[in-house]
């Protein structure tokens, strides 16, 4: 062991951090830190600020207040740490492109005189499992295929923070728990500390760490027994929440006021609303 | 049909197709076809003043397509992309319509600017259409993978610290460049048919990037020559040579691409 050690250093730190967009508050207080090779997930409803607070760690959104810190440094000097996938991902099926050179493009950004490391490229498509697809056209692709693909690209640039926005939105439930192992290995193997958006946060509690709930631009972070508690959500949300548990999957419900009434029905209307 | 005067042809389409082809690709993969359409228009007025006032055509064409750029990147901020380029479109080409009847000998005038006049390239006008075509290589070859990167997804771009305005700007001022070195060759109208077509069937028949970027170039210098010896044989005008084997070398890509 060195003297002393980087690697203890959050990977990310995102301090008081405070969004206005067009007059509105979209984020408020947000504080948190990404601990090297931990698995981390932003829990939110649609415009609950997941989004605006991505693209604020990668520097596209400015903030008012608060500060964000890569590795000890502004983020803007440290984009080559990060890796993005964004959440919709759609290429032109006759793209002239392949897997391969999409994970290539994950080095752009290297000054013209730098060789591009195919060493990285390489590890990157072995790490997603593209080899079979890597001479293929992106285009040709299923969605599944190509969101492999681009975290591929992603991981070309040896990242050591991965952002991915809403990787299970569009999957069905084998490629899900695929992904949420993937992601997994990348945080423990790799070292590398991963940061998910979700608005459900059960395919994703195998592997979590670490979790920020956000509601209305609010945030609770922490370990999920730590935030998934009725007391800390009560707050945030502002009216009486309960948390069940059903065979280690974890729901939040608004409390409900007519007592007596069996949890299976709040499981249906938990599952409706995520059709 | 090698003799001196259409010596100039020649070359001057060479090096064209050169420049069209390759920025054409990336026409292709930014879906900006309309914008492809628009510049070149857009140059028009600037060749009729040119015209009328006496100075060189390449000023007037250039001056022109750069205002085109102005004004549609003021435009399309202000609201949609598609408004912009319509109205930047017909405003062109009636003012360019004005400068035309101001001056004498209107039809031929009009003819020459919108379907090209191919023996009236000057040896001088061929030395800055050189500088223009290397330096519009250079710069795409230098930019190539950010470029790439950027038309085809943005946001993954974004997350390079690439900004999406700043490529629109650069590419535009590219396309206007070209359009003005076009115009005087193949006409207005037919610049479109050189930027699109080639660069489309490359990407067809190639799915490797540079693979199909070469092959883009190759394709618009078969299709410049082959047009302007058809119309040396046939003595029909080169544009309706341009035009109609665009449209035929697009077809037969989709025909014989396999993946």
């Amino acid at each position: 062991m060195p003297a002393f050690s980087v690697s203890t250093d959050p990977v990310l730190e995102v301090s008081n951090l405070g969004v206005r967009l067009g007059g509105r508050q979209v984020l408020q207080d947000i504080s948190f830190t990404l601990k090297k090779g931990s698995v981390s997930a932003l829990i939110g409803e649609n415009g609950a600020g997941k989004t605006t607070l991505l693209r604020s760690i990668l520097g596209i959104q400015t903030w008012q207040k608060g500060s964000i810190r890569v590795l000890g440094k502004t983020a803007r000097g440290q984009l080559s740490q990060i890796g993005y996938v964004p959440q919709k991902i759609a290429f032109d099926p006759y793209l002239p492109l392949r897997t391969r050179d999409l994970v290539a493009l994950g080095q752009t950004g290297r000054h013209w005189w730098q060789r591009s490391d195919t060493a990285a490229v390489a590890e990157a498509l072995a790490a997603v499992q593209a080899e079979s697809f890597a001479e293929q056209r992106v285009g040709m692709l299923s969605g599944g295929q190509q969101q492999r693909a681009v975290i591929a690209h992603a991981l070309a640039r040896r990242p050591r923070l991965l952002l991915l926005d809403e990787p299970l939105a569009n999957l069905d439930f084998a490629s899900a728990s695929r992904l949420v192992e993937l992601l997994g290995v990348l945080a423990r193997k790799q070292g590398i500390s991963v940061l998910v958006t979700a608005h459900d946060m059960n395919p994703l509690l195998p592997i979590l760490d670490h979790l920020v709930y956000l509601v209305g631009g609010r945030a609770a972070a922490g370990n999920v027994a730590e935030v998934v508690r009725s007391d800390v959500l009560n707050r945030l949300y502002g009216y009486p929440v309960e948390v069940l548990q059903h065979r280690g999957r974890l729901l939040v419900l608004p409390e409900n006021p007519q007592q007596g009434l069996e949890i299976p029905c709040h499981v249906h209307e938990h599952l409706d609303q995520h059709d | 049909m090698f003799s001196s005067f259409l010596l100039h042809t020649w070359i001057a389409a060479t090096l064209l197709a050169i420049a069209a082809g390759s920025l054409g690709y990336f026409v292709v993969l930014r879906r900006s076809a309309f914008a492809a359409h628009a510049l070149p228009l857009a140059a028009f007025p600037g060749g009729a003043l040119a015209s009328l006032l006496g100075f060189a055509p390449l000023w007037g064409l250039g001056g022109f397509a750069i205002i085109g750029v102005l004004f549609l990147r003021i435009f399309s901020l202000l609201g949609r992309r598609d408004v912009a380029m319509g109205l930047l479109l017909s405003s062109f080409l009636a003012l360019g319509g004005l400068f035309l009847s101001l001056g004498r000998e209107y039809a031929a005038r009009v003819y020459g600017l919108l379907f090209g006049e191919v023996l009236g390239i000057s040896s001088a006008s061929l030395l800055p259409l050189a500088l223009l075509v290397s330096v519009v290589l250079l710069l795409l070859l230098w930019q190539f993978p950010i470029l790439l990167l950027e038309s085809t997804q943005p946001e993954l771009a974004n997350a390079h610290a690439i900004s999406s305005a700043r490529i629109e700007w650069f590419f535009l001022l590219l396309l206007a460049l070209v359009s003005a070195a076009a115009v005087p060759v193949v006409g207005t109208l037919l610049v479109f048919t050189l930027l699109v077509s080639p660069a489309a069937a490359a990407q067809r028949l190639s799915r490797r990037p540079y693979h199909a970027w070469a092959l883009a170039i190759l394709f618009a210098e078969l299709l410049s020559w082959s047009s302007i010896a058809l119309s040396y044989w046939s003595n029909w005008p080169l544009s309706f040579f341009v035009g109609v084997q665009g449209a035929l070398l697009f077809l037969f890509s989709r025909i014989f691409a396999r993946s």
